[in-house]
């Protein structure tokens, strides 16, 4: 292989967002015909990576060489000229556009007088899906397409670019297994075309049984590159996260209690059916899946965001009104929910009105808020949880994503909740903050409160859970108790395979 | 005129700047804040004086008095008009509403119902109904209210005339507009002045010293991170509107009172005015942003400003299209003043390109 030049070759990369170095010095050879796993946890710099590639974002030092030429993208479209096409976990295609419209998309092929020609693009787009076979209409509109078809979309339409160098970005998290194997095929087919494959998953089974070689990042650094086949899983995981894993997952016991929060034959229509779940003071419970399992939507609907259809949820034995957060939240239950940037915090509003929003009520006099008592809440709380900001008036914007993070922990935590309800809750956060967290959801759970924890990372749910609930498909598919969870085991039930509740 | 502007405590809620850390930033960006309501008072200041200087009539007790009558029935809507639009809403149906109300308050009238006190009840009763509605459609059904609203300043503008036609009632006996207008012993200023002043204080305390007020700030900024934080934000939205249709049915009953005449045309066209003074007074029309002060000062200035120009004889259209430019300016400046200050920062850091 290394008689070829690297058809693409990262040298000595950086890249910082304001204080954070998201990227430093970071190396990658890519060669053609090859496919190329690159691993590490959250927030080890893999997306800046992928934004530098697809051109999104300039990065700040070193050289990017596609072919020996150096590339310095002003834009999407240089990247893809240069022949660089990167499929993102959740495509964004045109709904409204057949899949042939969508795949030529401003190149369409034209007729006299520059009028499209319909036939020709069509012709085109069923020859790729042959090439690649793929069995999709080009005419069929975009709309109603799974995600899967949708990613094979993109990849046509980056072959129809002539790229040659392909990104995948976690591609299979929301696909079932048969169609990330169908993912697999296209990707072997690409390979052996000539092109270079840039893979990144969180699934070593991916990554062992696709990539020829493996490139492990942390905390936005290289770690290491070498051929899969001398790697094993235990030593990938230790370069990623660097330290020994028990350190990372501080997980004490704690003297489990009474039953906090139950949820009784709970069912949302089309989203998820019949989940009965039972949550003790003082433990931790992980709630397993994958992506697009229903995990979330059941955290909403317990929390009253959503209305259940059926079913009930109660804590300490007390029947909560369905879709009244308000009343949820009175009777204990709090949530950290996934989306830090759209739910969890209101981005434009200061640190302090963050953290306080949640006890405006408990911390008014007389229905009155005149500031003073909020200001020395929210600093209370923010050097309790050790955030770091200039000051609390700042927009709570201008935190790294770990400390913003911690506000919506502060503001949930000051509520004094009997039952939390965490979703992702290190999402893109870096390693120390995460251990931090964890510590955190510990030391609640030795005070008693009944922790649920939604987490797709398997090191996380492992490490920190007393018990694993696993959704498949909308339903609660296996109770897994902490003595029996592995990670086979958790992954097995996650994929609708041998899963026994 | 006096200074009806509260500054109730808590009062930087709103403003909040997006995305900038260092304490640099942080200070300009309070300058920058702190000169949008600076520069209406300056901006004020200068109409008066020059006014004063330059236009006959401006210096007397009696111009003040005019212009205190024009500005009521603006500041009444106004001030709930500013929490609609910080949870980023509007409401383009309050001059139906107050035409509504005034042509139902004269049909009662004329069937003979004199007691004052119930016409008021009434008018006020309707107005609250009316915002109930424009309330349901948005809240409920999920619509968006600037198309709901339109649709609604057509609807009550045609109900008014169904109730009306083109009659008008006129023969209130005339102690009640003695009494609606008359002036604070001792001055030449109405006394429906403490009214507004009384609201505007209930109406800032609300929005920038209660729990309800925090609330509104972040339903405005991202209404589905405030669901998140047990915040009801329908139900607040649909509050804000009965409390606007019943503000708007106040100022019918004042323009009822004050010109002793019901007509279904009555305050047509007053929704520019009010929301051309939100969004002068620094109100972001994308919601979240935006302090009371700064309205009331805006309603001040624009009031002043129109009968300053009224007095030296600038044509009626021509005060519509500096209404029209002073609405467009308001919004299009704070954006303009960000992508400047965008542009400065990108700068800053010598190397890459802006993006994009």
């Amino acid at each position: 292989m290394s008689e070829l030049p690297p058809i693409l070759s990262l040298r000595h990369v950086s890249k910082s967002f304001g204080a954070v170095r998201a990227l430093q010095d970071v190396r990658l050879d890519l060669w053609p015909g090859e496919v190329h796993g690159l691993v590490g946890e959250n927030g080890a710099g893999k997306s800046t990576l992928v934004k530098i590639l697809a051109g999104a974002h300039p990065a700040d030092a070193g050289t990017v060489l596609v072919d020996g030429r150096e590339l310095s993208p002003s834009g999407p479209s240089d990247a893809r000229a240069a022949g660089i096409a990167v499929i993102y976990q959740e495509p964004a295609l045109f709904p409204d556009l057949s899949v042939a419209e969508n795949i030529f998309m401003s190149r369409q092929p034209l007729r006299s007088l520059r009028r499209i020609d319909a036939g020709a693009m069509r012709r085109a787009t069923a020859e790729l899906f042959g090439r690649l076979g793929i069995h999709l209409d080009p005419g069929r509109p975009a709309r109603g397409l799974s995600i899967a078809d949708q990613q094979l979309v993109e990849i046509a339409k980056a072959l129809a670019f002539d790229a040659r160098i392909l990104v995948m970005d976690e591609p299979t998290a929301a696909l079932s297994g048969v169609e990330a194997e169908r993912l697999f095929s296209v990707v072997a087919s690409l390979r052996e075309a000539g092109a270079a494959v840039l893979f990144i998953s969180h699934r070593f089974d991916e990554i062992f049984a696709l990539c020829h070689r493996v490139t492990v990042m942390r905390d936005g650094r290289w770690v290491s590159t070498d051929p899969a086949a001398g790697l094993t899983v235990d030593e990938l995981v230790r370069r990623m996260v660097g330290r020994e894993v028990s350190a990372l997952y501080p997980r004490t016991d704690a003297a489990v209690g009474e039953p906090r929060l139950e949820v009784r034959s709970l069912t949302r229509h089309g989203v998820f059916r019949d989940v009965s779940f039972t949550v003790r003071g003082g433990e931790i419970v992980a709630l397993a899946g994958l992506v697009g399992a229903g995990r979330s939507e059941v955290a909403r609907a317990v929390f009253g965001i959503d209305r259940p259809d059926a079913g009930e949820v109660l804590v300490d034995g007390v029947r909560l009104p369905p879709g009244d957060t308000g009343r949820a939240i009175a009777a204990g239950l709090a949530l950290v929910p996934e989306d830090r940037r759209q739910q969890g915090l209101v981005m434009e509003l200061s640190v302090e009105r963050n953290a306080t929003l949640t006890r405006r009520w408990s911390l008014s006099r007389l229905g009155l808020l005149t500031g003073g008592r909020e200001r020395a809440a929210a600093r209370e709380w923010s050097e309790r949880l050790r955030v770091k900001t200039a000051r609390l008036t700042d927009p709570v914007s201008a935190l790294s994503g770990g400390n913003q993070q911690k506000v919506v922990l502060a503001k949930w935590l000051s509520t004094g909740p009997r039952v939390l309800i965490v979703d992702e809750p290190t999402r893109g956060i870096d390693v120390g903050t995460k251990a931090e967290v964890h510590r955190l959801l510990s030391e609640l759970a030795g005070q008693g409160v009944a922790v649920l924890m939604i987490s797709s990372e398997l090191p996380e749910v492992l490490g920190m859970a007393d018990r694993v609930l696993v959704m498949h498909e909308g339903r609660l598919v296996a109770d897994v108790p902490r003595a029996e969870a592995g990670e086979e085991r958790v992954m097995l039930a996650a994929t609708g395979q041998g899963g026994a509740a | 005129m006096a200074e009806p502007t509260p500054a109730p405590g808590g009062g930087r809620a709103g403003r909040a700047p997006a995305g900038r850390g260092t304490a640099g930033r942080t200070a300009r960006w309070r300058g920058v804040a702190g000169s949008w309501d600076a520069a209406l008072l300056v901006a004020l200041a200068l109409v008066v004086v020059a006014g004063a200087l330059a236009v006959e009539g401006v210096a007397s007790p009696r111009f003040w008095r005019f212009v205190t009558l024009e500005v009521i029935p603006i500041a009444l809507i106004a001030l709930p008009m500013t929490l609609v639009i910080i949870t980023g809403e509007i409401d383009l149906s309050v001059a139906s509403i107050l035409g509504l109300t005034c042509t139902v308050m004269g049909q009662l009238w004329l069937w003979g119902i004199s007691s004052l006190p119930v016409l008021i009840a009434v008018a006020l009763l309707l107005g609250a109904l009316l915002g109930a509605v424009n309330g349901v459609f948005v809240t409920a059904f999920g619509l968006p209210s600037l198309a709901v609203t339109i649709g609604t300043l057509a609807l009550y503008r045609g109900l008014a005339y169904v109730v009306l036609g083109d009659r008008a009632v006129a023969d209130y006996p005339p102690g009640w507009t003695t009494g609606a207008i008359a002036a604070i012993p001792g001055l030449t200023i109405p006394w429906m002045i403490i009214v507004v002043a009384v609201l505007a204080v209930v109406f800032g305390l609300l929005l920038h010293a209660t729990p309800i007020g925090r609330g509104l700030y972040a339903m405005g900024n991202n209404a589905e991170a405030a669901r998140f934080t047990g915040i009801h934000v329908a139900r607040a939205k649909f509050w804000l509107f009965v409390a606007t249709g019943a503000m708007s049915a106040l100022a019918g009953v004042f323009w009822t009172l004050r010109y002793a005449s019901a007509r279904a045309d009555n305050g047509n066209g007053l929704e520019l005015a009010v929301v051309a003074a939100v969004l002068l007074g620094g109100v972001s029309i994308f919601g979240g942003r935006g302090r009371l002060v700064g309205v009331i000062a805006a309603v001040v200035l624009l009031g002043i400003l129109r009968n300053v120009l009224q007095l030296a004889y600038v044509p009626a259209n021509t005060l519509t299209i500096i209404t029209g430019s002073l609405l467009i300016v308001s919004v299009v400046g704070p954006n303009v003043a960000a992508m400047l200050r965008d542009r400065l920062r990108r700068r800053r850091p010598a190397a890459p390109l802006p993006q994009e």
